[in-house]
C-alpha cells in the first residue's frame, strides 16, 4: 500500500465517522428518537447541541438516527444494485446473442425513463416501507451498474484466458466469478462509491418529496423537509441535515476518486 | 563524408516504480558510442529491453515516457543536442531527423488522406511549398514501388495494405529531405513476403536519397540486408560494434555468435505413424459472412508428431485451429480424433474430448488471467479434469514446473512477475497438466526474442519425446517450421496448397506460392536480398 493522499485520508476519516455514527446510533444519541424534549425550534444550547426541531424533538438525536436510516437504505440499495447489475451485466457479456440483446434492450428501456419519475410512480402504487424503498432504488440503480459491468466484461471475454477456460469446458458461472470478476473489480469498486452517493441523494430526494422514509422514522432528506418551513423565520435547523448529506457525499467521493486513480494508474495497475 | 550522427558515451536513465516498493533509478543505456556517416546505415540489434529503441530515439534527443538522457554527447551534424531547448528540438525533429515507427497502422491518422500526412512535416517546417512537396511525395511513392504513385496519396490509411502503409510512412520520413532517418522495426509487423518488398524499397530509397539511417530490429538476418555497420546491444550495453560483414561472418563475442546461429535445432522428422487427428474436407466461414475462410482443408496429424501449418496472415491457419477446438463449427467436413468422431461444436464435446485437445496461444500475456497465481493457473486443469486437491495437486504442479524447467519459487507468483519466456512456459505447463494427446500451438514463439523462442522450441521437442503428445504448430516463420515439424501444410487463401512430410514439402520442385514463401525468409547472409529478387516467380500477396 503506497502513501494515501491527504484528500483521500480526510474522505476516509469522515466516511468512517459517518458509518460509526450510523452503526452505533442507539448508543450515541442523547435522547430517544421521537421524544419531545423542548419547545419548537429551540436554538442551540448545551442541552440540545443543534437545537430542537419543528415539534420540539432533539435535532442532534434526529440527525444521528437519520444517519442510520439514510446510510442503511443507501448501503442496502447499492449492494442490491451491484449484485443484480454486475451479475446480469457479466452474464450478458459472456452469453452474448439473444440473452445480451434482451437484457440490454430492457435496460435501455428502463433508463429511457427518468429514474426519479419512475420511482415516484412505483412508490405511489406500492406500500412504502424501508424494504420496498431499498428494492425500488436498488433495481433502478442496477441498470447503471449493468451497463458498466457489461462494458468492462465485454473487453475481458475476448481475452485468450477466457477462451482457454471455455476450451477447458468451464461453465458460465466459473467464467463469470473466476475469470471476469477479479479483473473487473477495480472499476466496479470505484463505481461503488459513486453509486452509494447517488443512492444517498436519491433517498434524500424521495424523502424530501414525501415518498421516502415515512414518519416518525426520518432520514436526512425527511429532516430537511420537516424543518424547511423554519428557514422562512431564519431558523437554521434544515441546514444541518443538508450539510450532512453534502459532507457524506463529498467524503465518499474523495475515497472513490482515490480508489479510481489508484486502480487505473499505469504504475502497478494490477493493484493486488 | 562527415558524421551525421555521433553519439559518445551515452547514458540514459529512468525511474522505475515496482509495485509495492520504493521507486528506484534504473540505467537503460550505459556508455554507448556510435557514429553514422552520410549515406550509411547503422543497424541496432538486440533483444527486447536491450535499449535499441531508446538509443534510436535519443538521436532526436527524445526520451519516451520519463526516460532521461543523463550523460554523454549526442552530436547531430556536429551540434550537441542532448540538452537542447524544446524550441530547438522542435525545429530539428521532423526536419533534420525523421522517424519510421513499427506499426504504421497505428501511426497514421485514419481520418486524413495519406498525402496530407506525408507532406505535413515538410510544410510545417517550411522546407518547401505545397506543390513542390506533393511532387516530391509522388516521386517518393514511385521510388518506393507503390502502385499508381500519382493518385496513391488520395487514399486513406485503411484503403492500403500494411506493407504499403509502412512504405508510405517511409515516404513521409524522407519527404522533408532529412539528414538522418530512424527506422524502428519497420518490417517486424509484416508478413515475410511483404517484408521483402518493404526492405527492398527502404534500401533503394536510402541509396537514392543519400540520407544516413539508423535501422532498429531484433532480426539479425534482416539487418544484414540493409546495414553497413551493426551495433549489437544487450541490457543497454554494447556487445559488439563493427561492419556488417564482420558481425555476420566473424562474430567476436559469444552473444553475437548465439544470435547468428540461433534456430539451429537439428530436427529429424519421425517416420509415418497412425493419425491422432484427421481433418477431412473442412469448409468454414464466420457467422454473418458468405466468404469461406477455409476451403476443403484436409490434413492428418500422426500421433506424437508435429504438423506445421504455415502461411501468411489471412491464410486461414488460425481459423483451422478454431475449427479443431470447436470454437467455430465447420460448415462441411469431419474431424476424427483418436479414432472417434469429434463433434464440430465445443458445447457438445465430452470432458475427455476437451481434455485431450489443449491450446497454447501467441500472446502468453493475455492467455493467463492476471489475477491468478501460477499455481492456480496450472492447478485448475488438474482439479477440473482429474479432481486433484490439496497436497496431491501441489505436488503435481511442482512436477509440471520442473517439466518446464522452472523452479518451486514460481508457484505463488502472478503472471506480471514473469518474463515473456517464463509466461509461455507456464502456458505450456497448463496445457500439459491436462495430459493431452494434441496441443495446438498458435504462433507460440512469434512474440518472443530469438534466443528465448529457441529455448521454448527445445522444451516443446523434449516434452514431445517424453509425453508423446502431438503438436499442431501454427506459424508464419519457416525457420521455426524447419526446427520442429515432421509434416508441413502450406496454406494460402484458405486452402492447403502443399502438404506432406517435411522433406517432401521443402524439396524442389516448388509450386509458385511455396517458392515465394520459402525464398522470402531472410537468411543470415549478406547480399541475400538481391539474390532472392532475381529469382522470384510471383508477386507477394501484399501487393
Amino acid at each position: 500500500m503506497s502513501r494515501i493522499p491527504v484528500s483521500a485520508l480526510l474522505g476516509l476519516v469522515l466516511t468512517g465517522g459517518f458509518f460509526l455514527v450510523a452503526i452505533f446510533a442507539q448508543w450515541i444519541a442523547p435522547y430517544k428518537m421521537d421524544e419531545l424534549v423542548g419547545g419548537v425550534w429551540d436554538p442551540m444550547s448545551a442541552k440540545h447541541l443543534l437545537g430542537t426541531d419543528s415539534i420540539g424533538r432533539d435535532l442532534l438525536t434526529r440527525m444521528i438516527y437519520g444517519a442510520q436510516v439514510t446510510i442503511f437504505i443507501a448501503t442496502c440499495a447499492t449492494i442490491l444494485s451491484f449484485v443484480t447489475g454486475s451479475v446480469l451485466g457479466f452474464l450478458a457479456a459472456t452469453a452474448g446473442g439473444w440473452v445480451d440483446l434482451a437484457l440490454s434492450r430492457f435496460v435501455d428501456l428502463v433508463m429511457a425513463i427518468p429514474s426519479l419519475i419512475l420511482a415516484l410512480v412505483v412508490l405511489t402504487a406500492v406500500d412504502v416501507s424501508v424494504f420496498t424503498l431499498i428494492v425500488v432504488m436498488g433495481l433502478l440503480d442496477s441498470t447503471r451498474v449493468f451497463r458498466l459491468s457489461r462494458a468492462v466484461a465485454v473487453d475481458i471475454t475476448v481475452m485468450d484466458y477466457v477462451e482457454a477456460a471455455r476450451l477447458r469446458g468451464e461453465g458460465t458461472s466459473w467464467v463469470i466469478f473466476h475469470e471476469i470478476l477479479p479483473n473487473a473489480l477495480s472499476p466496479l469498486v470505484a463505481e461503488l462509491g459513486l453509486r452509494f452517493i447517488f443512492a444517498v441523494l436519491f433517498i434524500s430526494t424521495l424523502s424530501f418529496l414525501g415518498l421516502g422514509v415515512q414518519p416518525p422514522l426520518a432520514d436526512w432528506g425527511g429532516l430537511v423537509k420537516e424543518n424547511s418551513a423554519g428557514l422562512v423565520y431564519g431558523i437554521p435547523a434544515a441546514l444541518a441535515p443538508a450539510m450532512a448529506i453534502a459532507a457524506l457525499a463529498i467524503s465518499v467521493n474523495l475515497v472513490a476518486d482515490w480508489v479510481l486513480s489508484r486502480t487505473s494508474s499505469l504504475k502497478g495497475g494490477r493493484g493486488a | 563524408m562527415h558524421n551525421v550522427l555521433d553519439i559518445k558515451g551515452l547514458r540514459i536513465e529512468a525511474t522505475s516504480y515496482p509495485p509495492g516498493e520504493a521507486p528506484r533509478n534504473v540505467v537503460l543505456v550505459n556508455n554507448v558510442s556510435v557514429a553514422v556517416q552520410q549515406g550509411r546505415v547503422l543497424g541496432l540489434i538486440g533483444e527486447s529491453g536491450a535499449g535499441k529503441s531508446t538509443i534510436g530515439l535519443s538521436a532526436m534527443a527524445y526520451g519516451r515516457g520519463g526516460v532521461r538522457l543523463t550523460g554523454g554527447h549526442i552530436l547531430l551534424n556536429g551540434r550537441e543536442i542532448r540538452e537542447a531547448s524544446a524550441g530547438d528540438l522542435r525545429i530539428l525533429r521532423g526536419r533534420e531527423v525523421t522517424y519510421v515507427a513499427q506499426s504504421a497502422a497505428a501511426a497514421f491518422n485514419p481520418a486524413k488522406r495519406l498525402m496530407e500526412q506525408v507532406i505535413e512535416a515538410s510544410l510545417l517546417h517550411g522546407v518547401m511549398g505545397r506543390a513542390e512537396a506533393e511532387a516530391r511525395a509522388v516521386d517518393l511513392f514511385d521510388k518506393l514501388g507503390l502502385p499508381d504513385p500519382a493518385n496513391f496519396g488520395n487514399r486513406y490509411p485503411h484503403q492500403v495494405s500494411g506493407g504499403q502503409l509502412q512504405r508510405a510512412m517511409t515516404a513521409m520520413a524522407l519527404c522533408p529531405k532529412p539528414d538522418l532517418v530512424i527506422f524502428d522495426e519497420p518490417t517486424t509487423a509484416l508478413d515475410v513476403t511483404t517484408q521483402i518488398d518493404v526492405l527492398v524499397a527502404i534500401k533503394a530509397a536510402i541509396r537514392d536519397t543519400g540520407v544516413a539511417a539508423l535501422y532498429i530490429t531484433h532480426d539479425l538476418a534482416v539487418v544484414a540486408q540493409v546495414a553497413d555497420d551493426i551495433l549489437v546491444l544487450r541490457g543497454g550495453k554494447k556487445v559488439e560494434y563493427g561492419p556488417t560483414d564482420q558481425i555476420i561472418n566473424h562474430p567476436q563475442e559469444d552473444y553475437t555468435r548465439a544470435l547468428v546461429s540461433v534456430r539451429s535445432i537439428d530436427h529429424v522428422e519421425k517416420t509415418e505413424a497412425p493419425a491422432v487427428l484427421s481433418v477431412s474436407g473442412i469448409t468454414a466461414r464466420y457467422r454473418g459472412t458468405n466468404f469461406d475462410v477455409l476451403k476443403n482443408v484436409s490434413v492428418d496429424l500422426p500421433a506424437g508428431q508435429t504438423l506445421a501449418i504455415v502461411g501468411e496472415s489471412g491464410s486461414g491457419k488460425s481459423t483451422l485451429a478454431r475449427v479443431i477446438t470447436g470454437l467455430l463449427p465447420a460448415a462441411k467436413g469431419d474431424l476424427t480424433f483418436a479414432g472417434r468422431k469429434l463433434s464440430p461444436d465445443l458445447a457438445s464435446r465430452s470432458k475427455d474430448d476437451l481434455r485431450e485437445v489443449q491450446m497454447i496461444y501467441q500472446m502468453a500475456d493475455t492467455a493467463m488471467n492476471p489475477r491468478q497465481t501460477v499455481g492456480t493457473i496450472i492447478g485448475r486443469p488438474l482439479e477440473f479434469y482429474f479432481g486433484l486437491k490439496g497436497e496431491a495437486k501441489r505436488q503435481r504442479i511442482q512436477e509440471l514446473l520442473d517439466d518446464i524447467e522452472m523452479g518451486a519459487g514460481f508457484i505463488d507468483r502472478f503472471p506480471a512477475e514473469l518474463s515473456g519466456g517464463q509466461k509461455q512456459r507456464v502456458c505450456i505447463a497448463r496445457a500439459l497438466a491436462a495430459k493431452p494427446k494434441l496441443i495446438i500451438c498458435d504462433e507460440v514463439t512469434s512474440a518472443l526474442d530469438p534466443l528465448v523462442a529457441d529455448g521454448i522450441l527445445k522444451l516443446l521437442l523434449n516434452l514431445q519425446a517424453r509425453e508423446s503428445v502431438a503438436y499442431l504448430f501454427i506459424t508464419h516463420d519457416l525457420a521455426t517450421v524447419k526446427a520442429i515439424a515432421d509434416k508441413i501444410a502450406v496454406m494460402y487463401r484458405g486452402q492447403v496448397v502443399r502438404y506432406g512430410s517435411k522433406t517432401d514439402v521443402l524439396t524442389p520442385p516448388f509450386d509458385d506460392y511455396t517458392d515465394l514463401l520459402l525464398s522470402s525468409v531472410p537468411e543470415m547472409q549478406i547480399g541475400w536480398l538481391e539474390k532472392v529478387l532475381a529469382g522470384r516467380k510471383m508477386e507477394s500477396a501484399g501487393n
